[in-house]
């Protein structure tokens, strides 16, 4: 499944530095189905490259974190259980720094 | 209209107010489901209800909208602006920025406090610890050590957008503190015991017995909501800590007025 994740509001600082990446996920249940539970315990093994705190506390993301899925907030579509499809655009914002 | 199984129909709810878009957003503030444009009004039309209730402003006031270049003072300063023109406000409105001197986090973020000058069309004035105080945040740390720079900081922060102001002619200061900001102080100051402060930090204007009053239009706006207004309308601002604020008492604060919030819902 191919995705585009954005991460902005200082988050990219956890990626490499790198704003908008372009992944393309393995699906190992054989089926057609990711959730963004999956998505998100993803990215923290591949993407996230230092302080996984900032970006995840316990199985979802730390509280101040935003998370649109094609520019949807994840809280109209279940959250965790928000299924993914093929060429959607995730974007995940933190809000926790100065104003 | 429910699509059928297997169209992208997912999680796709009409906006409760307009009751035709798709919404794009569940509020923090009303746990509304809300579609862009409609989201847009409200957030808006009640700030500009805040500042008609509390009496915030006057024809004519020379304000300035202290700018760090950060999502709150952006936003601020894009809705300050847009509502000046849309109700008649009569305000002339200023950028005042304030430069501690912290490498790799102010000079950023004044960068983006220059981008907002053009792209608002607002006149900006930038005052340093520098000129002020003979010191940079930066100098101060190294003496000090990291331990209870916040304090430091804050107070010469205070000190500087009154200079600034002054400089500026200005009638009042306008800051981006949001409904989060000053829940976090409440409880801050709650585990300090600090009365004093406490009896004082929810005011949405402050100092109106000295020469320049300030004030909060963003009282009681959510911070979710300054940031996905700032996204949806593409507004630049700059996102990076402050590099001695992970020592700060008020990260604990925060860390549990979130913690809350995501059980209260």
């Amino acid at each position: 499944m191919q995705l585009t994740l954005e991460f902005g509001g200082g988050l990219e600082l956890l990626c490499d530095s790198k704003k908008i990446h372009n992944v393309n996920i393995e699906q190992h249940n054989g089926e057609d189905k990711l959730i963004m539970k999956d998505l998100l315990s993803w990215v923290q093994t591949n993407l996230i490259k230092e302080r996984p705190e900032m970006f995840m506390k316990g199985d979802t993301v730390r509280p101040g974190v935003l998370v649109l899925e094609n520019d949807c907030d994840w809280e109209l579509s279940g959250q965790l259980n928000t299924s993914l499809e093929d060429k959607d655009v995730v974007v995940f914002i933190s809000t926790l720094h100065g104003g | 209209m429910e699509g059928e199984g297997g169209e992208r129909k997912r999680g796709a709810r009409l906006c409760c107010v307009c009751k035709k878009s798709r919404a794009s957003v569940k509020r923090p503030k009303t746990l509304e489901q809300i579609c862009r444009e409609c989201f847009y009004d409200a957030f808006e039309s009640e700030i500009h209800q805040v500042i008609l209730e509390n009496q915030l402003f006057s024809p004519g006031e020379r304000v300035a909208i202290g700018a760090s270049g950060g999502k709150d003072s952006t936003v601020l300063a894009y809705v300050l602006s847009k509502l000046n023109r849309l109700h008649n406000y009569g305000l002339h409105l200023f950028l005042l920025s304030v430069d501690e001197g912290i490498t790799g986090y102010r000079d950023d973020s004044l960068e983006t406090v220059h981008r907002n000058q053009i792209q608002y069309g607002l006149p900006l004035k930038v005052v340093s610890y520098k000129d002020l105080y003979g010191w940079t945040m930066d100098e101060i740390v190294r003496v000090i050590g990291l331990k209870n720079n916040c304090t430091f900081c804050g107070v010469f922060r205070r000190q500087a957008l009154d200079r600034g102001a002054s400089l500026l002619k200005v009638d009042k200061v306008v800051t981006g503190h949001n409904a989060d900001d000053i829940a976090e102080t409440v409880l801050l100051n709650l585990l300090r015991g600090d009365v004093a402060r406490l009896s004082r930090c929810t005011s949405i204007t402050t100092g109106e017995d000295g020469p320049i009053p300030r004030c909060k239009p963003f009282k009681y706006t959510y911070e979710k909501e300054i940031v996905m207004y700032a996204y949806f309308k593409k507004l630049d601002y700059f996102s990076t800590e402050c590099i001695y604020s992970p020592n700060a008492y008020r990260g604990f604060a925060r860390e549990f007025i979130k913690d809350l919030e995501r059980i209260r819902c």
